[in-house]
């Protein structure tokens, strides 16, 4: 099993829901980003995303936009982030992801990365741009590596899509709460929570909801059908103002109010 | 990179690099467009506002006096210029507005960036009765100003973006977000034949009509013979719609004007396929030809026209470019308003920047073509946008 799906595997034995952190890495500099995963997983992280800042981020919302482009400015890249990887193993097994976009996939070599990756000790990708359809080279690199290549369901998209989707699915199914981007705003959880239901019945592969989550009520609300949920810009907001220890009693809030609403 | 996924593939370029959330909204553009491209009815009501409303068939002009000056092939320009709104655009999103209120759609976006496809845009949402975003890169508002206050005037709402550089790539960017977030009812109106599919397919094909006419008055011109055609090349709308018709025609030379900026260094010109350190990655949901630095990062490009100015090209130049069925050059700034100026005085027409880069390759071309040889040159949009910024870069006040 991998580090993905142990923790999955954890959670659900203790009757818990996951909560899963995005931090852009390099922001404000490399040694900070392996500082902040540690600590959030001492505040209650279950899993970290780590990004991989890109020029041109489609998916994301002006917060992450903003860090990417910092990021990059102050030369962060694949290769440093992988570095980030290994510094957290030093000291962490905690599951980490890498979250980025094809092209910075692409220049790396698909075989390349998978193999690296794998040797630096992430459990898989997230990349946005990347849908069902266009996924099966990177996908195959991953699985020869024993990585996971995370799929997405939105509120949009069709049951035979979602089946298509639960078909190929491992490690999580990333369900995107609302159609648009990244960033904290109100949501009504209601469509997606349709989707997870539907989702459920045809796999076991966990699935994690984000998008749009800021706060702990707004957690609990998005955790109703999921197992776990995805906190991005809220955090990364905090980290840009230099606010960590804000971006800290973000998620241990959070992990408290989704403890007290469902564990058992 | 290997290609499963054959849908909108040109070669191994284009594809479906898009957040799963615009999946649902391609396929439904997808099938509306593979039904109404077919459609009499639809061809027709097209073709109506092609004639009546932006004036074509534009003309192919026999340009004596420039065909004097260099003293080779003849020179004909299609005059794309003389179109409502002044360029090229005007095809596509007039064929793209049309297939929208088909669709039942509310609203229209697109991205602009020095407000040439924006104004085409607001204009055919004008005419449709459309409400209409153009986002735009706050650089380039500032630049163009006359271009946003045209669009305001047609009733369209400009989006500053302020995000990246705040140029066009930026607000391409932007503009998807939005349409993510908004996909019920509106169609997102791209500007060039880039994005994923199906937009380079449909894009082209509402700008094939180029290319078309040109087979038509050619035959008529010179009973046929056409030997050169030159087209300028940014995301590569116009020139795909002027070769598309001749790709099989392998005795006719095609060549692809990219803007060489102020020279070869990364960051100077806006070459993508004509730049041998460019190579394929993935921008705004297609695989194609990308000008991108050594971790992957989309480079900021450069040209005095902010219609070249763009990092990537349309999938089929990138097949076309491969294949050798077009053959992609570049032409720098000074070299571009050289012929800017050269086509003012022997023909008494003010071409835009952008067209002029392809009238400028005409210098390399034709000492060594030959008084029986034909050359059509696309002019792709009028220069009354560029007067102020020419008048600027020549020193002059006005």
């Amino acid at each position: 099993m991998t580090g993905v799906e142990n923790k999955f595997a954890e959670l659900k034995k203790a009757g818990k829901k996951g909560l899963i952190i995005y931090i852009t890495a390099g922001i404000p500099d490399a040694d900070s980003t392996v500082q902040l995963v540690l600590e959030a997983e001492k505040a209650g992280a279950d899993m970290v995303e780590l990004g991989i800042p890109f020029s041109d981020p489609m998916a994301d919302g002006p917060v992450i936009q903003k860090a990417s482009y910092d990021a990059i400015q102050k030369g962060m890249n694949l290769h440093r982030v992988l570095d980030i990887v290994r510094e957290i193993r030093k000291k962490s097994q905690i599951p980490l992801v890498g979250m980025g976009y094809i092209n910075i996939m692409l220049n790396y070599g698909f075989a390349k990365l998978a193999q690296d990756a794998k040797e630096a000790g992430l459990d898989g990708f997230i990349i946005p741009d990347v849908p069902h359809e266009e996924s099966g080279e990177l996908k195959k690199a991953c699985r020869d590596n024993n990585l996971h290549l995370v799929e997405f369901v939105t509120p949009g998209t069709t049951d035979q899509r979602i089946g298509e989707t639960c078909s190929t699915a491992d490690g999580f199914i990333y369900c995107v709460s609302i159609n648009g981007v990244t960033g904290v705003r109100k949501i009504d959880y209601s469509p997606i929570n349709r989707v997870i239901s539907h989702v459920k019945k045809q796999t076991a592969t966990p699935c994690a909801v984000g998008f749009g989550i800021g706060t702990p009520e707004a957690a609990v609300e998005a955790a109703a059908e999921a197992d776990a949920v995805i906190v991005g810009s809220a955090v990364v907001k905090n980290i840009l103002e230099g606010a960590d220890q804000e971006a800290m009693k973000l998620i241990a809030s959070m992990r408290q109010a989704l403890d007290n609403s469902y564990h058992k | 990179m290997t290609v499963e996924n054959k849908k909108g593939r040109f070669g191994k370029f284009g594809g479906q690099y898009v957040p799963e959330i615009v999946m649902p909204v391609l396929n439904q553009l997808e099938e509306a467009y593979e039904k109404y491209r077919r459609d009499p009815e639809f061809l027709k009501d097209l073709r109506k506002y092609y004639v009546e409303y932006a004036g074509r068939p534009t003309l192919l002009y026999y340009a004596d006096k420039l065909t004097k000056y260099y003293g080779g092939a003849k020179i004909y320009l299609k005059r794309e210029d003389l179109l409502h709104t002044g360029a090229h655009k005007i095809n596509n999103a007039l064929g793209q507005a049309l297939l929208a209120q088909r669709m039942g759609k509310k609203q229209v976006i697109a991205e602009t960036g020095a407000g040439q496809h924006g104004v085409a845009t607001a204009t055919v949402a004008a005419l449709f009765g459309m409400k209409c975003k153009v986002f735009m890169g706050a650089v380039d508002i500032e630049r163009q100003k006359l271009n946003v206050f045209r669009m305001k005037l047609l009733g369209a709402e400009v989006v500053p973006v302020t995000t990246g550089t705040g140029t066009l790539k930026d607000a391409t960017s932007e503009a998807i977000r939005y349409w993510a977030a908004h996909i019920d009812d509106t169609h997102y109106i791209i500007g060039s034949a880039v994005g994923p599919h199906p937009y380079p397919t449909m894009v082209r094909d509402f700008q094939s009509v180029i290319g078309q006419e040109i087979r038509q008055q050619i035959q008529q011109e010179t009973g046929g013979r056409l030997d050169y055609m030159i087209a300028c090349v940014g995301g590569g709308s116009n020139a795909i719609g002027t070769f598309y018709e001749f790709k099989d025609d392998a005795q006719i030379k095609k060549f692809g004007v990219e803007a060489a900026g102020r020279g070869p260094a990364i960051g100077d010109n806006a070459q993508t396929l004509s730049n041998p350190n460019s190579r394929p990655g993935v921008l705004h949901g297609a695989y194609s030809y990308l000008a991108q630095d050594e971790d992957g990062q989309v480079i900021e490009v450069y040209s005095i026209s902010a219609g070249l100015d763009y990092p990537g090209v349309g999938p089929e130049h990138s097949m076309f470019h491969e294949q050798g069925v077009v053959e992609y050059v570049g032409i720098n700034d000074k070299e571009a308003l050289d012929a800017f100026q050269l086509l003012c005085r022997t023909e008494g027409i003010i071409p835009a920047v952008e067209s002029s880069h392809a009238l400028a390759y005409l210098e390399k071309l034709m000492p060594s073509t030959k008084p029986e040889e034909v050359v059509v040159v696309t002019l792709s949009g009028r220069g009354d946008k560029d007067v102020q910024q020419v008048a600027k870069v020549l020193g002059e006040e006005i």
